[in-house]
């Protein structure tokens, strides 16, 4: 494990400012660990109503007509609306508006919303939603994604959300007969987010018409479009302001009670604050997209990749969400980090009347490694080749051509990663305490019960949004009395920005005083989203660049003064200095006026995907790798993951304790996703919308994750060379996971998560008996 | 009031007796997650978990070399309490089982009586008491009755109670000999059980006795199996039973099961784990020959 | 229908008076929107996080799963009673040390649920730190910062023991 120690002091105490590379202190530590911090669903005020939402018990269904008149009769109840009560656009999304903020004629999924009440109580509140009459006409609904592109639409916009067909190299290349070929079929379950925060916030009305909304979310400005276009208000009349954010994940990029808040507030000219309960939340937000996958690898026998063929289907739910840019990431990065000359892929999402999917960790990437891991290890057995040794000879390095026909430009250590991982000695030992084993506090397995497994797999995926799509992130840098005051609409998540923009700050401008101003869309511009490993290289990237133009401007005027070459001027701990020796100003005095630069900060752009799924279409990509020992009871088909060791292509690491934590809570969910995460939907209903029985890791569950190496290979173009960290943990870490369960076990298990049944109620190949 | 905090027995059964449909507070554990979600509204509530007598347990009668002592296990006894060591050498399966009931904040709060009160099929405590042919005390102001368990608990999430009773104590023997509770869930703590399976042995009595949780309404005694291995098993040195044996044992465990597909799992996997569970306990419980004592 | 008369709760060793409670209101909701002490947080509402976790008479329990009226007259400590800004607890500083905190919203149950640990297990070994806080749902960190404070805080507490 790497050793890191905090270091806000220096040896002899004095204190001093963030600086990359460091761990620098979280600005927002304390108010954390006091519960004075504020988050979402802890905003209070005195004339507040609390909201809530009726949603469909049904998962296709039309509505005869909704009475809320019982509901609007009861003490308490301040407002009942419906879809006829919104003024503007009737429906939001990310991608495509497709989404109705309250549901009219029909509705398309379990849990869609059809009405928002207004009360003085929450419980007064739930009476009110369960005194709303809705004439529900259950319909079939469509709940099969393969049976979607035939089937009647369910939307206006067809039943094929996206596909994308990708054709790179000779189509012919496989038809030889020297070739060994393995084929299989993958399947990924349903996986939700489970931030522990829910989904919460408030609204407050203004006199001039307009609402101030205060609310968990990871990208404040597009959410104020799509509330301002469906309130039909102008853009400066919808005011978003961060509130304290309880995880994301993905969870939060689309819109949940952001529209009904509003809505509430402006009818009842009152503050409004709504919080989902647990079930609520598992309805509320879009999940990871289960996927159905077929591949098929085409290698020569000295294990040199020919062709890869899939097909992908992943089932988008009732509504398009993020479910374009996750098919594309699915079918870009469906072979892996590895140099494949010839590839078809048809990666389709469809809708269905199942919960709305879209944005988690490591989207349409985590779906795939699943499967193309399982391949390359399918296909190291069948070429009979050590599978670290299939992986390394068909690495990607920097210089080769992806699926895409993009040449990568940038760092790609793929090679390093893996051999980093796979050589890295393993420090798991056998415990003799029960709870240790497969099966923890049930104390189901003796040790001569349990089998132990072992298993590489390796991740891979774009960094920041592609496509083309116009990336940007605004930030501003006030520079006073010596004090850094910068403005970024970035939210803050938990991922750590806030300790990162000052680090920044601190290095650029050598200040040891930095404030950030809260994140609301009337002071700046968008951020764009916290998510797609991005944040780091956009608003890092404009901190920087905010605080680099105060900074130059700053040393320009004073070289211009001192006749000394602007090199010569250096910034350290609050003061302004030559190399030379000659000049010891206090930035201080210096900044009595304020410097400022506003700034707009972009990646290098991108190109769209051609016919062919051709195109220059990403911007940056990373890899990592994680080796799963894992201890198996055969016989109950219990799991216990007993270490992971992880390799990670960072590019630099600008605060060790951060990315550490970045690297062990994406593993966890990676784990939860191999072994325990489901969101079961039966019929288009979820069976499990609890912490209850959509089980989560615990402690318990979690191993110890031994870092091998973070390979920093500085990447061009980003903020002091550093690649975003968030995803990958999540990637790489679910297919070892299950690798390391097959290598276990002897079973082919294509399915995750994997269930105890999928274990020990199939036949054993090694016994040759069916259990 | 709504809330009378009852600071007896008495206090506790008058009223419950004045006020007809309130609801009896223990731990909070099972009725306030449904008072949360809104599916059970409150009235009155009678909060018992400040009444001495309801918590700590005892040794009843003299000691009995055949049926063994009675153990009173008052029903305010948290499953944190259960989990003691003093206790825990006394009924070591309903320690285990008490071990994994929810978190160590659950247990700290949870009771033997609220898990017969909620009477769940998946209550983890429940199978150690049907093994132990438990008998559960309630009181009302009409006095006191006994009911054995597989009389107390009809159902899923039903149980014997009538208006105005309250458990008291359950009553279960101090056997003479090994004992086990396994319980599978998907996750390594914190989980509701799959299934789960309690096995002690009366070696003076020279019987075993398994009950199983999570396969039915009711936690179910598999009483065929267990007459097999009252016939066959080496009670004084506890031998290792032979496998063909265990295996049967096993079989007959399984086919007691009568369990369901739901989103926990599925009746197959059920079916096979305590058949699993049941070739696990007995071979844990009979891994002799003990030595002789010295 | 409210407790008019309402009742009082004993909050970190100041009394506390609550009206107009409706009947059913939690611990946790009465502490988070009528005391305004939002510390103790609402993940679950059916005791599977641990995120509500406050002390009740020295037990550490789920507060979303305690009857607010029927506490009265138990002593009740929450987050905000653990240690303030300036004056934190050994846990609360071991978190910030070690890197504990990210979104936030676990960590004051979890701080409550290791501080009942290490008074009463000063030196717990691995899995028992584990099995203590198995009851505390994170999803940011995967845990390992977690442990990583509790070995230190327990140090730290064994070395302010051991002059």
């Amino acid at each position: 494990m790497t050793v890191v120690e905090t270091g806000a002091e220096t040896d002899d105490g004095t204190s001093v400012g963030p600086r990359i590379g460091e761990n620098a202190p979280r600005p927002d530590g304390v108010p954390k660990v006091t519960g004075d911090f504020a988050f979402s669903s802890d905003l209070h005020h005195d004339r507040m109503l609390w909201g809530a939402t009726l949603r469909s018990p049904h998962a296709a269904a039309r509505i005869g007509g909704i009475d809320t008149s019982p509901a609007l009769a009861m003490n308490g109840v301040h407002a009942v609306l419906t879809h006829a009560d919104v003024p503007g656009s009737p429906t939001y999304g990310l991608e495509h508006r497709d989404q109705p903020v309250l549901a009219g004629d029909v509705v398309r999924y379990e849990g869609e919303p059809v009405a928002v009440v207004a009360a003085d109580h929450p419980d007064t509140a739930r009476r009110a939603l369960a005194a709303i009459h809705v004439d529900w006409q259950p319909t079939e609904p469509l709940v099969d994604p393969a049976l979607a592109e035939t089937a009647d639409p369910i939307h206006p916009d067809g039943n094929v959300i996206r596909r994308i067909h990708l054709r790179h190299g000779d189509q012919a290349a496989a038809q030889r007969d020297d070739l060994v070929s393995v084929e299989g079929t993958y399947e990924v379950g349903m996986q939700d987010q489970a931030f522990l925060g829910p989904e919460s916030g408030m609204a407050v009305p203004d006199e001039d018409g307009g609402v101030d909304l205060y609310v968990a979310t990871q990208w404040l400005h597009v959410d104020r479009d799509q509330v301002a276009a469906c309130l039909d208000l102008p853009h400066e009349k919808v005011r978003l302001t961060l509130a304290g954010v309880g995880g994301a994940f993905g969870a939060r990029e689309d819109l949940s009670l952001h529209v009904h808040l509003c809505l509430l507030a402006l009818r009842t000219g009152r503050p409004v604050k709504m919080s989902y309960g647990r079930e609520e939340s598992f309805h509320g937000h879009v999940h990871r997209h289960p996927a159905r996958m077929w591949y098929r690898h085409h290698a020569t026998t000295d294990g040199d990749l020919v062709r890869v063929e899939a097909h992908l289907l992943l089932d988008g739910g009732a509504y398009a969400s993020s479910s374009g840019a996750v098919i594309a990431n699915a079918t870009c990065f469906a072979a892996g980090p590895y140099m494949v000359p010839s590839v078809e892929i048809e990666g389709v999402v469809v809708r269905t009347d199942n919960p709305p999917c879209g944005a988690m960790r490591g989207f349409g990437a985590v779906q795939t490694c699943f499967a193309h891991e399982a391949q390359m290890d399918r296909l190291a057995a069948a070429l009979d080749m050590d599978p670290v040794a299939l992986r390394l000879r068909n690495a990607l390095e920097p210089g080769d051509r992806l699926a895409t026909g993009q040449v990568i430009t940038g760092t790609l250590p793929v090679a390093e990663v893996i051999r980093a991982c796979a050589d890295h000695p393993s420090a798991a030992v056998g415990s003799d305490e029960p709870m240790a084993r497969p099966g923890g506090a049930g104390r189901t397995a003796d040790a001569e019960h349990v089998v132990r497994g072992e298993a590489v797999a390796v991740g891979f995926k774009n960094l920041m949004f592609s496509e083309g799509f116009d990336d940007s992130s605004a930030a501003r840098c006030v520079l006073h009395h010596g004090v850094a005051t910068i403005t970024c609409a970035c939210a803050e998540v938990g991922q750590g920005f806030v300790t990162l923009a000052r680090q920044i700050a601190g290095e650029v401008l050598g200040v040891n005083e930095i404030v950030l101003a809260p994140v609301e869309t009337t002071s700046i511009g968008s951020a764009g989203s916290t998510s797609a490993s991005r944040q780091t290289w956009m608003s890092g990237g404009a901190v920087q660049l905010a605080c680099e133009t105060v900074r130059r401007e700053l040393l320009a005027g004073l070289a211009t003064t001192h006749g000394l070459p602007i090199d010569d001027l250096v910034l350290v701990d609050g003061r302004v200095r030559s190399l030379s020796g000659d000049l010891d100003l206090s930035l201080a005095e210096l900044t009595a006026e304020p410097v400022e630069a506003d700034v707009v900060h972009r990646h290098a752009p991108t190109s769209t995907l051609d016919a062919d799924g051709q195109g220059d279409a990403h911007v940056s990509f990373a890899v990592s790798a994680h080796r799963a020992i894992v201890d198996v009871d055969p016989d109950l088909g219990l799991v216990k993951v007993v270490e992971l060791t992880t390799s990670q292509d960072v590019g630099r690491v600008l605060h060790p304790l951060q990315a550490l934590g970045q690297l062990e809570g994406g593993a966890a969910q990676g784990v939860g996703l191999a072994v325990m995460e489901e969101v079961q939907v039966a019929n288009g209903r979820i069976r499990n919308a609890s912490f209850t029985d959509y089980l989560i890791p615990t402690a318990l569950d979690m191993p110890p994750l031994e870092v091998a190496a973070l390979i920093e290979q500085p990447e061009p173009g980003a903020p002091f060379g550093a690649k975003g960290i968030g995803e990958p943990p999540s990637i790489s870490s679910t297919a070892a996971v299950a690798a390391a369960v097959r290598d276990a076990t002897g079973l082919d298990l294509p399915r995750v998560p994997v269930r105890p049944s999928d274990i020990c109620l199939v036949a054993n190949p090694e016994s040759g008996e069916a259990a | 009031m709504p809330v009378t905090i009852a600071i007896s027995i008495d206090d506790a059964c008058a009223s419950l007796d004045a006020h007809p449909g309130a609801l009896v507070l223990a731990g909070g554990t099972d009725l306030m997650v449904e008072v949360n979600r809104g599916v059970r509204r409150i009235d009155h509530v009678v909060a018992v978990d400040r009444i001495p007598e309801l918590r700590g347990w005892s040794i009843e009668g003299d000691h009995d070399p055949v049926h063994g002592q009675v153990l009173r296990l008052g029903a305010g006894t948290t499953c944190a309490d259960l989990a003691e060591p003093a206790l825990a050498s006394l009924v070591p399966a309903l320690a285990q089982a008490a071990r994994t009931v929810g978190s160590p904040q659950i247990r700290n709060a949870a009771t033997l009586g609220g898990n017969l009160a909620t009477a769940s099929p998946a209550g983890d405590t429940l199978p150690v008491l049907a093994a132990l042919d438990a008998e559960v005390e309630l009181r009302s102001t009409d006095g006191t009755r006994r009911l054995p368990l597989d009389e107390f608990v009809t159902g899923v999430k039903a149980n014997a109670l009538n208006p105005g009773e309250l458990i008291t104590a359950i009553r279960v023997r101090v056997l003479d000999g090994p004992q086990e509770f396994l319980k599978v869930g998907t996750r390594n703590a914190m989980v509701i059980a799959v299934t789960s399976l309690a096995l002690v042995v009366d070696r003076p009595g020279r019987t075993v006795r398994v009950a199983l949780g999570s396969v039915a309404p009711v936690p179910l005694r598999a009483t065929e199996a267990e007459v097999l291995m009252a016939e066959r098993l080496d009670f004084e040195g506890l031998t290792t039973p032979e496998p063909e044996l265990v295996n049967r044992f096993s079989e007959l465990v399984a086919d007691a099961a009568r369990p369901i597909d739901d989103h926990r799992s599925s009746a197959a996997y059920r079916t096979h784990a305590v058949g699993v569970l049941a070739r696990r306990a007995i071979l844990r419980a009979f891994s002799g020959p003990v030595p002789e004592p010295a | 229908m409210t407790n008019e008369s309402g009742f009082s709760l004993s909050v970190n060793g100041r009394s506390r008076s609550v009206v107009d409670a409706l009947p059913g209101e939690s611990l946790l909701f009465v502490l988070r929107e009528r005391l305004g002490l939002a510390g103790s947080k609402n993940a679950c509402e059916e005791g599977e996080c641990g995120s509500c976790t406050v002390r009740l008479d020295d037990e550490t329990v789920c507060s979303c799963l305690v009857l607010a009226e029927a506490a009265a007259g138990r002593q009740v400590m929450t987050i905000e009673g653990l240690g303030s800004e300036g004056d934190l607890s050994d846990v609360q500083q071991a978190f910030l040390d070690a890197g504990a905190v990210q979104c936030g919203f676990c960590t004051p149950g979890l701080l409550m649920a290791i501080d009942a640990l290490l008074e009463n297990d000063p030196d717990p070994d691995d899995l028992t730190v584990r099995e203590a806080i198995s009851g505390n749902l994170c999803r940011c960190t995967g845990y390992g910062r977690i442990l990583d404070a509790v070995d230190r805080a327990a140090e730290a507490r064994q070395a302010e023991a051991t002059p």
